[in-house]
């Protein structure tokens, strides 16, 4: 109240409202925004005029027109009778086909090295360091590298495949294997699956509640998982077993049949994988140590096992630290799939490469590129923060 | 939501349309002083460096026959490599004056965007390579079903090979890349069975493999690829200049005007060598072109006639020997065809 007063003294002895902090941030802002739109005006304007002068094509028109061309991985139809939009879809599939099946085992490596990096044990806390400085500390663009040219395409060719045990054979083509063939009444299977799922779902409640109301507790896991793989094991059999395998067979190019695994893809994988788990390791790492060490003693003062500490005490706790650094990892694998290019990916950027040199669109495909991008970024923090909402310390 | 997309829009483009507002590209040339040419990154009797770094090739000479005709000066251009996929746009925005760089000639490139082709200066056709070693048996594109194809991105033959396939009904598994040397790489490793580019390209990359006799080139031809020099649309003066350069080379073969005996030919007594070198009385050939009169001289000083950049760079003077085919004189049979110069 005081400064108010002295303000408001301020502003009438010198009667002048030139110099009112309140009139003065207004202005300011005003001017910031009308510079803006000038800006932004300005820009747009001169890109229209010289796209006008050079009798350049404009517009997302095109996207409709027959792409012409052929993608060498398609999650969904697509021949070179596709449009070019259907082309940027597929390749926007592919990056986040590349981008979450590299976030899932990026985060399985890192929790690991994580932990292996506290071991008490010598040897694998020494592995575990040697890793992630080795990992951290390379380009991501050289990890890819290492993995197409040092690893994937040294492996011999096709009539020369290594067999590896399941039917699965490894060459410089990519990775084979049987691809699962389900007969009559497999739905049946998956519906047992479901009930497994939700009966456990069941069970973990209810031996909560009773934990809670009796302190008894109940061997959920071992129950769940009888459950979960039990259930469909069962309808498996009672069906006749109705699953055959489409195996890889060789022809006069490649081996066909089976399920391949290209060597672009895999090397792209691979490399994000084993590139961001080094810096989920650290994350991980930085978060168990976070958790003061206080707790540890007072819950094993409580009289709980190692392992119950760590579950019950430690991880919920570090989870809170771990999570927001995460998301940037997240993100950071995303976009990092873009660097997919370089060994002929067929993702975001190299599909949309592709439809920029063929339709010379290329303010459009710049302007998709950064939406779409964009667009996952976005959608991956939201869920993310969701996540961090849920696990945050409920304070009472 | 709307403002962000135009915001991104102006900025992706701002940098990219700032340098092409300029009307004359003749003057802006001759302002810096020496023409900047766009080229490959690197493709045997087209367009790559020496074991000196000193540009080499059929699509390079042409630049210097430019650079000969404005500046007097074949040696007056600098060279910028480029992938298919940056080649327009870098002409588009006047970060080169002229695209000459192994690219088809088509429809789509001349309409829609922006482009104007100046002549063809090699008449080439879309082929497949295979290692015989591995693949005893093929002699024909036609058994090619199931193969992976090695292509670059974004070009008229990754359009053409879906085409093929697809009308032959057979199954590939394409195999693409964004840069030359990456997809001369996968091919050599083994990532693929074919490699599809122009023949002539094909020829080129066959001697750069790390075994180029285990290679064959398949006698089919799948495509027409007239591959020739772009310049921007709306700039006439500068079209002209490039064209017609295209065309006093071609004229010089038939004339017999060659680097060795130009200054010779000066003197001749025959009315179309001295209206086509400039030495009519009071013509005015050269400066309504916006250049000196002496500009055919100029330019066979310093790269020769068409023939000799042909055998120079892809002919019987290179490893590539490439026969003059397609690109023989018309009078000798082939589609080389010079507009009268008068």
């Amino acid at each position: 109240m005081a400064s108010q007063d002295i303000l408001d003294g301020d502003r009438a002895s010198r009667g002048s409202f030139i110099n009112d902090p309140k009139v003065r941030g207004i202005f300011f802002q005003v001017l910031v925004v009308v510079l803006l739109v000038a800006g932004i005006w300005w820009i747009v304007d001169n890109v229209i005029d010289n796209l006008r002068r050079s009798n350049i094509a404009s517009g997302f028109s095109f996207l409709r027109s027959r792409a012409g061309f052929d993608i060498s991985e398609s999650p969904i139809a697509y021949t070179s009778d596709s449009t070019y939009g259907r082309a940027i879809l597929v390749g926007f599939l592919n990056t986040l086909i590349v981008a979450a099946s590299g976030i899932v085992t990026a985060s399985i490596i890192g929790f690991i090295v994580g932990i292996g990096r506290l071991s008490r044990n010598w040897l694998i806390r020494k592995i575990c360091t040697v890793y992630i400085e080795l990992f951290r500390n390379i380009p991501p663009l050289l990890v890819i590298f290492f993995w197409y040219f040092g690893v994937l395409s040294v492996l011999p060719g096709s009539r020369d495949s290594i067999h590896l045990p399941l039917g699965s054979f490894l060459n410089n083509r990519g990775f084979y294997f049987p691809r699962a063939v389900w007969g009559e009444g497999s739905w049946l299977i998956l519906l047992a699956l479901a009930i497994g799922i939700a009966l456990a779902w069941f069970v973990a409640r209810r031996a909560r509640q009773r934990q809670m109301a009796t302190g008894q507790p109940f061997p959920v896991f071992w129950t769940s998982v009888a459950l979960i793989v039990g259930l469909p094991v069962l309808a498996f059999v009672l069906n006749g077993f109705p699953l055959s395998f489409d195996v890889p067979k060789q022809s006069t190019f490649n081996l066909t049949g089976g399920f391949q695994l290209k060597p672009e893809f895999l090397s792209l994988y691979l490399a994000l994988s084993f590139y961001t788990a080094a810096f989920i390791a650290e994350i991980v790492r930085a978060g168990i140590i976070g958790v003061s060490k206080g707790q540890t003693e007072a819950s094993e003062a409580l009289g709980l096992r190692p392992r119950q500490v760590l579950r019950l005490v430690v991880v919920p706790q570090a989870m809170r630290i771990i999570i927001p650094p995460l998301t940037s990892q997240y993100l950071n694998l995303t976009k990092n799939s873009s660097l997919a290019i370089a060994i002929g990916y067929p993702d975001l950027v190299a599909t949309g490469g592709t439809v920029l040199n063929q339709t010379g669109q290329a303010i459009e495909i710049v302007v998709i590129w950064m939406v779409i991008y964009l667009a996952i970024s976005l959608v991956t923090s939201v869920l993310m923060n969701w996540f961090n909402a849920k696990m945050a310390l409920v304070e009472r | 939501m709307k403002h962000i997309a135009i915001g991104i829009l102006g900025a992706a483009t701002i940098g990219l349309m700032a340098a092409s507002a300029s009307a004359s590209t003749l003057a802006d040339v001759k302002a810096k002083g020496f023409i900047q040419c766009g080229v490959s990154t690197g493709l045997a009797g087209f367009s790559a460096p020496d074991d000196k770094g000193e540009w080499k090739g059929l699509d390079v000479d042409f630049c210097r026959a430019v650079a000969a005709a404005v500046f007097g000066d074949g040696t007056k251009v600098k060279f910028t490599p480029l992938s298919a996929k940056e080649r327009f746009t870098a002409l588009q925005s006047g970060e080169i004056d002229i695209l000459s760089r192994n690219t088809t000639w088509t429809i789509n490139r001349d309409t829609a965007l922006g482009l104007n082709f100046a002549g063809v200066t090699y008449y080439d056709g879309q082929g497949f390579m295979i290692n015989a070693k591995k693949l005893p048996g093929v002699n024909s594109a036609l058994q090619l079903s199931g193969a992976a194809v090695c292509v670059q991105a974004g070009t008229t033959t990754e359009l053409n090979l879906a085409d093929y396939f697809k009308s032959n009904k057979m199954e590939y598994n394409p195999v693409v890349f964004e840069k030359l040397e990456e997809v001369n790489a996968a091919y050599d490793s083994g990532r693929c069975d074919v490699y599809t580019t122009d023949q002539s390209g094909l020829y080129g990359i066959r001697l750069t493999l790390s075994a180029p006799d285990d290679h064959v080139v398949l006698p089919e031809i799948i495509s027409k690829e007239p591959l020739g020099p772009a310049v921007r649309q709306g700039d006439d003066q500068w079209f002209h200049i490039v064209r017609w350069t295209y065309y006093a080379l071609v004229q010089a073969e038939e004339l017999g005007i060659t680097q060795a005996n130009v200054d010779e030919m000066k003197n001749s007594p025959n009315p179309e060598i001295k209206r086509v070198l400039g030495t009519e009385a009071d013509t005015k050939i050269g400066t309504d072109l916006g250049l000196t009169n002496d500009w055919v001289v100029n330019i066979v000083k310093a790269t020769g006639n068409y023939g000799e950049i042909f055998e120079r760079n892809v002919g019987s003077g290179s490893p590539l020997k490439i026969a003059r085919g397609l690109n023989a004189l018309w009078t000798k049979g082939g589609l080389q065809y010079a507009m009268p110069i008068r």
